[in-house]
């Protein structure tokens, strides 16, 4: 049960993950991710009827903060990075038409 | 004959919970900061930044959850929703898809047909994004992470409303709930109470569900009646033609009444939800639900009744001051102060209900403070401002909150009830008036209004109009 | 004898006892540097002003008693996926080429609290997705034993640098190995913690449920010693778990009578080379002698680690990997049309091959229809894997088997096949699967002069039986010299 990769599915998932991939990186990503697949599907061989999905290895719950503003201006910070700055704020290219 | 259409209609209610902090960090939740001011590593998204949740997030969701007859899900968990857009940080929203906090609730709603009830699918925490603003000088979008990471609640309906109607009253239902709750102030012209309506059309009798649409973009009740009437006729005309109906989002301009697609070949709607590995699992017990259960406060029926049975003011009046929380709360908080029920109804039915109109403001905007018009109704029944006077006062009151009492001294607006001040006055007035007075003495008794208004006049309106008729009638 | 030739806690020791001074100490690490750097390649970037300048206040600070801490004035190289205020941070990866944190990861603070001097960001595998430091947008790292050979991965950078004598000591993170298989390769100490031991805050993620922060140190006791600072308890990670049994050196014991350890039989089939499997079965001789009940066990369900790892791992990486977008920091494509093609662009541009293999394997197990087959089966098995192990430490204390199936692989070999590079990781990923605590300890060299590491894995929380385990080893083959003959 070997897994296909076809072109639209890889042009799908690099819509998802925001990749623009060259043609041959398009076909070297066909390659790996059936591979991949096909590797992955080894898990079927398990049978997991009954099992819970295990997100966290410990049944801890409940972490809260107090509803307290800890937290000042801290702009210059947060803007130190960026890219593109315009009045406090990022500049992106523009969202509307 | 043409067919008969029947419009089936559910909503996506966004509220902002009224927490001081954003749900995952330590950032104030306030409005009007300047851009980027209320932000932080967390909440901008920098790269090893760890989201803590907020726990009064939690607790407003149950008492809303509460307030609907849900069913709270005792163990519930984050997932992230995964999409890239730049007013979202991290390019996934922390939401809740598959163990939402509430299920399976219902609110009541009064119709023109009477009462219904509109189901509630279920309500979950998720965190609001950031603002976008269009610069169209540089042809660029800026972005202020201020309101990114604030907590929301989205309220998801049954598709059980038919009409506008049903839908406003329902948006009213929750938004009465809410405020009750002190969860939000859910306003919707500023963004902290959001509608997003489904819709679809179906003829009447047909068993299915036709094709919808989510409309985005409301912000006020009638821009809600009018994308609902718009996008109603939009699917029939499609469906009259032959067309389909294409499942889609669409953006609402109120201005233009249309609505148009938002479509675009990035926006795959493939969120790739998972369980956010940095957060824990949220367990409720018993005794925190119990503790919750019982810090409800009196919503609006409960309140009506009370009202009518303790302080016999009319239904009317009843029915306007429960319809809005802060109101109520004025208006008790009033009446405690000064026993008076009748009287502070009547301020707030009167030139309170008076001055919002004018001032196009809603009654969660009244600023001025139980107190100050207890202070006011006090100085009417002393006598020391006559009720024209009172209604200046409330007016500044209203505005700026001012103290009455001081208020009423320095602006020298004490009324004069001194008899002896007033007997001058009134002499006065009787001596530079000869015809009105002989009007009176021959059986006008009318004229006695005008020599009244008169000695007002000249007392700057500062005197009590009785004891002035009382001192003429006298001196005549 | 050179101040290099000190452990950590030993160099502290000699500096608090006025034998030796912060700054000599990170002047001399700074001439191995130099020497060596241009051939090894360990660091991404270096910090020497500020070391410098940072060690005249430590030494002033120790002079004046306000520092007493065993790792007092003591220099350390820190991976470059561990946010350092005020110093480059890049992740090996060109998409963060210029970033600059403006905070320090909680385990970097609780270092510099405790007087540590931070010398440089060493490299690494991008993103921490690689087994061998070659998938770094910055150039490979070299094995200090072998120039020839790769240091091992993730974390390749800090396990050269601690072996080559380019520090005392270092951090790592592991999220399947990272910090165990290069300090298995480079022949030094590697431990990942217990999830949720040390903080992750400022550790930028790359599968959140499995990335562990964790010292590469010369010597069990300064491992010891550095968990013992690292491992607090802190508020802003909300998987961090509060503990009071952090007093590890307490742990450095040579005692392993009557310990139950665990031989999974499973960790000695096909694959593993003949000499790692009899040098790590000769370090368990020396653990029976020393009074361990040694036990051959069936562990089962080892070779579905690896398919679930990268299912779980690739899914949080590409929703962890989703904020690096060109618009808040690192790198932006120079020319664009559109939001969208930005992000496309800055992204194919700014992310290399194996982490661009990673974010769509992982965008595809999430993707509507493929969610349940693959990322919940690969959770379903994570219960398992979990559960078999928890089987085992109802009858051992300790699991002991090889770290990796060989000694390290030389430059270029490994990144053409990625399945064969990820089977490298066998050993080592379900460990971070079920949350253990796994440690990486020196027990000696193949024929070619390469290191082979023995791991130790124990239950959660208890650290304190895999040092007592480590450090009667260690006594008993009468130490480990680390960097003292390369």
């Amino acid at each position: 049960m070997a897994n296909v990769i076809s072109d639209e599915t890889i042009e799908y998932v690099g819509v998802l993950a925001k990749l623009e991939l060259s043609d041959e990186e398009k076909e070297a990503a066909k390659k790996d991710m059936a591979s991949m697949l096909n590797y992955i599907d080894k898990l079927n061989e398990l049978d997991t009827t009954g099992v819970e999905p295990m997100s966290h290895v410990f049944p801890v719950q409940n972490v809260f903060r107090e509803d307290v503003v800890t937290n000042g201006d801290d702009r210059t910070n947060i803007l130190q990075n960026a890219p593109g700055e315009k009045d406090g704020m990022f500049i992106v290219p523009k969202t509307v038409e | 004959m043409a067919k008969q259409y029947e419009t089936v209609i559910g909503l996506e209610v966004h509220v902002e919970l009224a927490t001081k902090t954003k749900i995952f960090c330590g950032c104030s939740t306030a409005f009007g900061g300047e851009p980027n001011t209320h932000t932080c590593p967390v909440c901008t998204g920098m790269p090893g930044s760890l989201p803590v949740l907020n726990k009064q997030v939690v607790e407003y969701a149950i008492a809303v959850g509460l307030a609907a007859n849900c069913e709270i899900t005792r163990y519930c968990k984050f997932d992230r929703k995964n999409y890239f857009y730049p007013d979202n940080p991290q390019n996934y929203q922390i939401s809740q898809l598959y163990l939402p906090i509430c299920r399976n609730g219902w609110v009541e709603v009064d119709t023109p047909d009477g009462s219904k009830k509109i189901g509630i699918h279920e309500i979950h925490m998720e965190e609001d994004a950031g603002k976008l603003i269009h610069d169209d000088w540089e042809e660029v979008s800026l972005v202020d992470y201020n309101r990114s990471g604030v907590p929301l609640i989205e309220i998801v309906s049954e598709p059980d409303m038919r009409n506008a109607d049903e839908v406003i009253a329902y948006l009213e239902k929750l938004r009465l709930l809410i405020q009750y709750l002190g969860a939000s102030d859910c306003k919707l012209q500023e963004g902290s109470m959001r509608a997003d309506v489904n819709l679809s059309v179906r003829e009447v009798g047909a068993e299915e569900f036709g094709t919808r649409t989510e409309m985005k973009n409301l912000n006020s009740f009638k821009a809600i009646a009018r994308a609902i009437e718009g996008e109603r006729e939009r699917q029939i005309d499609l469906l009259e033609a032959g067309k389909e109906v294409i499942q889609e989002t669409r953006r609402w301009d109120d201005a233009k009444e249309c609505s148009y697609a938002m479509r675009s070949k990035e926006d795959a709607q493939d969120y790739r939800y998972f369980p956010d590995p940095d957060l824990v699992p949220v367990w409720i017990d018993d005794e925190w639900l119990e503790r919750i259960q019982a810090a409800q406060p009196e919503f609006r029926t409960e309140k009506m009744a009370r009202y009518r049975e303790e302080f016999g003011i009319p239904d009317y009046d009843i029915e306007i001051i429960t319809g809005s929380k802060h109101m109520a709360d004025i208006f008790e908080e009033t009446t405690a102060l000064c026993n008076q029920p009748k009287k502070v109804s009547n301020w707030l039915m009167g030139e309170t209900l008076r001055l919002l109109k004018e001032k196009e403001l809603d009654p969660e905007d009244i600023r001025f403070s139980p107190k100050h018009l207890a202070e006011l109704i006090a100085l009417v029944d002393e006598k020391a401002i006559n009720t024209n006077v009172a209604k200046e006062v409330f007016e500044v009151m209203f505005e700026e909150d001012i103290e009455p009492r001081s208020y009423v001294e320095e602006k020298g607006l004490k009324a004069v009830n001194d008899e002896g001040a007033l007997r001058k006055t009134v002499e006065e007035v009787i001596a530079a008036n000869p015809q009105s007075v002989a009007d009176y003495k021959s059986g006008k008794e009318k004229a006695i209004g005008f020599l009244v208004g008169q000695t007002m006049k000249a007392m700057q309106g500062k005197a009590d109009p009785g004891t002035v008729n009382k001192l003429l009638k006298e001196l005549l | 004898m050179s101040l290099l030739d000190l452990t950590a806690v030993k160099l502290s020791e000699k500096i608090k006892a006025g034998e030796a001074t912060v700054p000599e100490a990170v002047k001399e690490v700074f001439s191995q540097i130099e020497a060596k750097e241009e051939l090894l390649h360990c660091y991404v970037s270096l910090n020497k002003e500020g070391a410098l300048k940072r060690a005249e206040e430590v030494q002033k600070k120790i002079q004046a008693g306000e520092l007493r801490g065993p790792l007092a004035g003591v220099p350390v190289a820190i991976k470059d996926n561990l946010c350092t205020a005020g110093m480059l941070t890049t992740c090996s990866s060109k998409i963060l080429g210029n970033f600059v944190p403006t905070f320090s990861a909680q385990a970097v603070e609780n270092l510099e609290a405790a007087g540590a001097v931070i010398l440089g960001k060493t490299n690494m595998d991008e993103f921490a997705m690689g087994s061998t430091t070659e998938t770094s947008a910055f150039g490979v790292t070299r094995n200090p034993h072998n120039p020839e050979h790769v240091p091992g991965g993730s974390s390749g950078g800090s396990a050269a640098a601690v072996a080559a004598g380019e520090c005392f000591f270092a951090l790592g993170s592991d999220t399947g190995g990272s910090i165990r298989q290069p300090a298995s390769f480079c022949g030094v100490v590697g431990m990942k913690p217990t999830y949720g031991r040390v903080s992750r805050y400022g550790l930028v993620a790359y599968g959140s449920s499995l990335d562990q922060i964790g010292p590469l140190t010369k010597d069990v006791r300064d491992c010891a010693a550095v968990l013992e600072l690292i491992a607090t308890h802190d508020k802003k990670d909300s998987t961090s778990v509060k503990r009071e049994d952090t007093d590890f050196t307490s742990a450095l014991q040579t005692d392993v009578e009557g310990m139950r350890v665990g031989i999974p039989r499973d960790y000695f089939g096909e694959g593993l080379d003949k000499e790692v499997k009899e040098a790590v079965l000769k370090a368990a001789e020396v653990l029976k002698e020393k009074g361990a009940v040694i036990e051959e066990f069936d562990l089962s369900l080892v070779e579905y680690a690896i398919p679930a790892y990268y299912t779980i791992a690739a899914a949080e990486a590409s929703s962890n990997l989703e904020r690096f977008d060109g618009i808040k920091y690192g790198y932006r494509t120079q020319d664009y049309e559109g939001l969208h093609h930005m992000y496309k662009k800055t992204r194919s541009e700014g992310f290399g091959a194996e982490v661009k293999r990673r974010i769509m394997l992982g965008s595809f197990v999430l993707s509507s229809g493929y969610y349940d087959a693959y990322y919940l089966k690969a959770l379903r098995v994570k219960a398992l894997i979990k559960k078999a192990f928890d089987e085992a430490f109802a009858k051992y204390d300790v699991i002991l088997g090889p770290v990796a199936p060989t000694t390290a692989p030389k430059l270029g070999a490994s990144l053409a096949d990625p399945i064969k590079m990820y089977l490298g990781d066998i050993y080592t990923i379900s460990v971070n699967l079920a949350g253990l605590p796994g440690m990486s300890v020196p027990c000696g060299k193949d024929s070619a002069g390469l290191p082979i590491g023995l791991q130790l894995i124990a239950d959660c929380f208890e650290e304190k039986k895999l040092l007592r385990a480590a450090y009667t080893y260690e006594q008993a083959v009468g130490g480990f010299l680390v960097g003292k003959e390369v």
